[in-house]
């Protein structure tokens, strides 16, 4: 397909690998932020191209494994409802819950179902007026204007039997939580590409002059990963400390504003709990006044009951790249994607997942 | 979750304003209807970044040539120096 195969062919990945090859003199640990970036990493297996001195650690940028456990608790309150019925993205399902998933609560009689967009969810709220049909919004940047369109159709056409259950992270903030830990080891991030299609990359900008770190807006190909950390690598080398785009094709600096207008519309920005990590402020989206009984917990009464994460997952240190997976004593024993103890295991952007699913190449460099 | 497909716009649905304006989208023999209420400057044959059914972006292809075309010419400087 047009502009995928092409940024997957290994002569120009080869070739960028041996411009990194030659471009660094020492040490560098280079985070990609998002989970679509970390499996591209590990199925290719470019670590093995790229200098020993290069060390990548992956990010917290799969929606799926930050979003809490109350808010997997409530999304299964709500399946098991009759009166409801609970759409969802396809890898929330199997995400444990404090005592089931969403899959379990499937199994249970409750109606939840895939959906691939969130208009499908509004469509089925359209033919099934006597249901209410709860849409579980979980994103970043990237879906929130699908998820605002959603609720904004809705909105308008006064379907009053459809809701959200909101779970919008944002991603600047999740960078200056990790750049403010006492144990961060990472120099450069490669932003995420399709994040910045949204939003742009302005706000990455103070972020990397106070902290001084080279941003590298990067796609999500081979090709794309390793031009983004070649340039990361330059930035380094140079002691440069700027935003670049290396993803030129699909971000604007400004992003897209259509998209931006919308979702400004519907959302605001809110305090968020992640899962593994806590709460870090200003770091989610939640429903404007206008838009709340749109909110399914306002909808549904439901009350968070502070649900505890498993002791043995260490999601919130591999999230915030302080440890990688496979150092994880529960890895691929008491944790496999059919049994996860933690999201990261069953999200098709969870690091672990990556390093189940492709591990035994990412192995051979540790 | 952030996954975004580049598919062919084969045909445009101008549904009274932009944010109901959606198209048909080929992904290499496979035709979705995506919403185009963010790409209203989308044009048919352009190619679009697809995300849970809506086009977030217009693919700009000279931007997409960039680093081939300067691969291709680091290769032949190096060539002509006769760097490995």
């Amino acid at each position: 397909m047009k502009y995928l195969d092409e940024y997957r062919d290994r002569a120009p990945a080869e070739q960028l690998a041996h411009g990194i090859r030659r471009a660094v003199t020492r040490p560098w640990t280079i985070m990609e932020i998002c989970g679509g970036q970390t499996h591209t990493i590990l199925k290719s297996g470019m670590e093995d191209l790229l200098p020993r001195e290069i060390t990548l650690v992956h990010g917290p940028g799969c929606p799926v494994c930050v979003t809490p456990v109350e808010l997997i608790d409530k999304a299964v309150e709500i399946a098991l409802r009759p009166e409801a019925v609970l759409c969802s993205f396809g890898d929330m399902l199997r995400v444990p819950g404090s005592s089931r998933s969403l899959f379990h609560a499937k199994a249970e009689g409750g109606d939840v179902r895939v959906v691939y967009s969130p208009l499908d969810a509004v469509k089925l709220a359209r033919q099934n007026p006597g249901r209410e049909i709860v849409f579980f919004a979980v994103g970043f940047e990237t879906t929130a204007p699908a998820n605002a369109m959603a609720v904004w159709q809705a909105a308008r056409e006064g379907l009053r039997n459809f809701s959200v259950l909101v779970a919008q992270v944002l991603v600047p903030p999740a960078i200056e939580a990790i750049l403010n830990g006492s144990s961060c080891r990472v120099q450069a991030f490669l932003a995420p590409g399709h994040v910045c299609t949204v939003v742009g990359y302005e706000q990455y900008e103070p972020i990397a002059r106070r902290y001084r770190v080279p941003i590298v807006v990067t796609g999500f190909e081979p090709v794309d990963l390793l031009e983004g950390i070649a340039m990361a690598v330059a930035q380094l080398e140079s002691g440069r400390a700027e935003v670049e785009n290396q993803y030129s094709r699909a971000v604007l600096r400004e992003g897209n504003r259509a998209a931006q207008q919308l979702v400004a519309e519907v959302f605001e920005v809110s305090d968020r709990r992640w899962r593994g990590i806590g709460e870090i402020p200003s770091s989610g989206l939640r429903l404007r006044q206008p838009y709340r009984e749109f909110d399914a917990e306002v909808r549904f009464a439901l009350v968070g009951a502070g649900a505890e994460e498993s002791p043995d997952c260490i999601s919130g240190l591999v999230l915030q790249g302080l440890k990688k997976p496979h150092e994880c004593p529960a890895f691929g024993q008491a944790c496999t994607p059919e049994r996860p103890l933690g999201a990261p295991m069953v999200s098709s952007e969870g690091a672990c997942a990556a390093y189940y699913h492709y591990g035994k190449r990412s192995h051979a460099r540790d | 979750m952030c996954l975004a497909i580049p598919g062919k716009i084969v045909e445009i649905i101008e549904a009274g304003e932009p944010a109901l304006r959606w198209g048909k989208v080929d992904f290499g023999g496979v035709r979705k209807e995506v919403s185009l209420a963010f790409t209203p400057e989308a044009q048919p044959g352009d190619y679009v970044l697809v995300h849970v059914g809506f086009a977030l972006n217009v693919v700009d292809e000279a931007e997409a040539h960039k680093i081939f075309e300067s691969l291709a010419e680091m290769e032949a400087l190096g060539e002509a120096e006769g760097a490995p």
